[in-house]
């Protein structure tokens, strides 16, 4: 892996503005703890060598770089599908969690705990624990346990214990708040963090364990095309499928990053989800980064039909590349998603996640020209989304 | 002058602005001053307050819900400084202020004659890079915590920043409300206090009984009690409560 080529935040953890580590003196110990070991560890030929292993033989890495001929041929441009959807546990989550739980059993740990909203990253995280014989807690907003029962099961399965966040609303920012909470009060647990948030070094960390989409994505492209993709498009709620496709394409100003958030029921419905439209710089989770609030600066509850996308903040990597231009958003209702969702499984044979059919249907709001080059990140397959699939597609 | 140094031990007590009803804050404060208490933390009601135990998170929860912000705060604040006669403390999270604007925030604070502020999740690193004209040039001190695992150094940091105001001895690694044993930590807090330079000690986090209170005093120059109190209030057995404490 590269890392010299990509955008890395200072010493104090800020993207321009954006970032930071605005945590309790309580925490202190237990992110200065992590910080040292990450860098370390992390980029050692042992970690690395680790790591892509577990990429290759248990992921299943590459994912495939898909030539979408349907696509193609409807849009009328050349679409690629980068797969992630075919990644082990069914998204791009476990790039992440396998990076962080290597670094977990480097320190010592015993106790790992997460947070998680539609449930992916707690399996995600539940699955790596058992893979390393590790306690796993995850913290689940008690709405989001109602709405993603399957995803529980399938923690439990693992041998997870699940905790419902019942404080606030609780969903996935309340399940964050307890997170956080569990770690204050047992600081030698490790806090597995699963996007590109939450206070220095989290933010550059994911997004570094995520950076192997597009490391791949680069190098699958040049063995099909002459030239770099001109759009790369992805979802983003925290933003950590999006940082990763995103990753080493920022140095290159001709390469489009296109950063698709849920707008829910619409802009001005008071529903929505699209936090770099509606948000403004304040402090979530412990960053300085957008966030959905009030004007008091109370954090909003936001909206999205995928549990994924409902998110009230956005990675501070993503508000500072937004802030200077570099990638731009596009909100997508909760309507177009599905009917994203779809239309990928009528044109490609791919059922995608809602999260992933937000990225699809920026398609829609896009000109092409036929030369062009467009990647979307497929980030997760829909099979965790069914019951919102069937209630929508009941009369099919 | 530092308003927190005083002889003999203190016993502050902290409270949710806005709570149990949205006009309750002058009330309590005129109760608590006449109860002897020593100065009072007002807490910022927040929505997401991530070092916080169950109590203090419903007592925000509720008091958001009455309607409480800071505009609302400080109205309450200026219609009664005459009658303050102990210092204030006002204690919240980063980003209800940033939102206010913290210059006009330091205005009113000073303007309602606040003695210091408890910013949890601002580090005095963050203040020296992002603060430094707000915040860093005020006259109203920060207050900064610190734990039993806290370095040596940055503790004699944290003194030399807080001349004018105290340091808040986190007991122990736990969010607000918990319980614990004081003498586990003992050997830290006597530490500690040399540590501190003279700057008064206070602690808090967990701290609930007289027994605690008096146990206390060995080590530092007083206590901050937060939930314990609160959950009286609920049970509106406050006067009971201060009875058994300050007896």
């Amino acid at each position: 892996m590269k890392i010299t080529e990509t955008i890395r935040p200072d010493e104090l953890g800020f993207y321009g503005e954006f970032g930071g580590a605005y945590i309790p003196e309580l925490l202190r110990p237990a992110v200065e703890e992590l910080t040292n070991s990450y860098r370390s560890y992390c980029f050692t030929e042992r970690f690395k060598s680790e790591y892509l292993d577990l990429l290759k033989n248990y992921v299943g890495r590459p994912t495939p770089l898909y030539f979408a001929k349907n696509y193609s041929q409807k849009y009328g441009t050349k679409i690629y599908f980068k797969r992630e959807d075919l990644c082990h546990t069914g998204a791009h989550k476990i790039n992440n969690t396998i990076g962080q739980i290597l670094l977990a059993k480097h320190m010592g740990k015993t106790e790992i705990i997460a947070e998680t909203g539609a449930g992916q990253h707690g399996v995600a995280t539940a699955t790596v624990c058992a893979l390393m014989g590790l306690n796993c807690i995850v913290y689940m907003g008690e709405k989001d346990m109602e709405r993603q029962s399957p995803n529980v099961q399938r923690m439990k399965m693992l041998g997870a214990e699940v905790r419902p966040a019942t404080c606030g609303s609780k969903t996935l920012k309340d399940a964050t708040n307890e997170a956080i909470r569990h770690w204050i009060n047992f600081p030698d647990s490790y806090y597995l963090i699963g996007s590109v948030v939450g206070p220095h070094p989290y933010p550059e960390m994911v997004a570094y364990f995520q950076s192997i989409i597009s490391e791949e994505i680069k190098n699958q492209l040049r063995e099909i095309e002459s030239a770099p993709p001109s759009k790369i498009i992805a979802c983003v709620g925290g933003g950590s499928n999006a940082a990763g496709a995103f990753y080493h394409f920022y140095s290159n100003e001709k390469v489009e990053l296109i950063a698709v958030e849920a707008a829910g029921e619409g802009l001005e419905s008071g529903k929505s989800a699209a936090t770099s439209i509606l948000g403004s710089p304040g402090v979530i989770h412990g960053s300085f980064t957008l966030l959905m609030q009030d004007s008091f600066g109370q954090v909003t509850e936001p909206h999205s039909i995928s549990a994924g996308l409902d998110y009230p903040g956005i990675g501070p990597l993503h508000a500072h590349t937004l802030s200077l231009g570099r990638t731009k958003s596009i909100p997508i209702r909760d309507d177009e998603a599905l009917n994203a969702a779809l239309e990928c499984c009528r044109l490609e044979g791919i059922i995608p996640a809602l999260e992933s059919a937000h990225a699809l249907a920026a398609l829609e709001k896009l000109a092409f020209n036929p030369e062009e080059i467009i990647i979307v990140n497929l980030s997760g397959r829909g099979d965790k989304d069914m019951n919102t699939y069937q209630k929508a597609f009941q009369n099919l | 002058m530092n308003p927190f140094k005083k002889t003999g031990k203190s016993v502050s007590i902290f409270i949710t602005a806005g709570y149990p009803k949205k006009e309750s804050l002058t009330e309590q404060i005129l109760f608590l001053q006449d109860q002897g208490i020593d100065f009072l933390e007002i807490g910022i009601p927040f929505s997401d307050p991530m070092a916080d135990g169950p109590v203090i998170q419903e007592t925000s929860s509720i008091a958001l819900k009455n309607g409480m912000n800071l505009a609302v705060l400080f109205e309450q604040l200026s219609g009664m400084k005459e009658q303050i006669k102990i210092p204030l403390v006002l204690m919240g999270y980063l980003n209800p202020i940033l939102q206010f604007g913290v210059d006009s925030f330091l205005i009113k604070c000073e303007s309602a004659g606040i003695s210091g502020l408890i910013i949890p999740d601002l580090s005095f690193e963050l203040v020296e890079k992002k603060y430094q004209h707000s915040f860093g040039s005020s006259k109203i001190p920060l207050i900064y915590l610190i734990t039993p695992a806290t370095s040596d150094s940055r503790i004699a940091q944290i003194a030399q920043l807080s001349t004018k105001s105290f340091i808040y001895l986190v007991g122990q690694n736990k969010i607000t409300g918990s319980s614990y044993s004081l003498s586990e930590h003992q050997v830290r807090y006597s530490e500690l206090q040399l540590l501190s330079n003279g700057v008064p000690l206070f602690l808090g986090f967990g701290i609930s009984t007289a027994a605690q209170k008096q146990e206390a005093s060995n080590y530092t120059d007083g206590v901050i009690i937060g939930s314990a109190y609160l959950q009286a209030l609920s049970k509106k057995t406050e006067e009971e409560f201060l009875e058994n404490l300050l007896s």
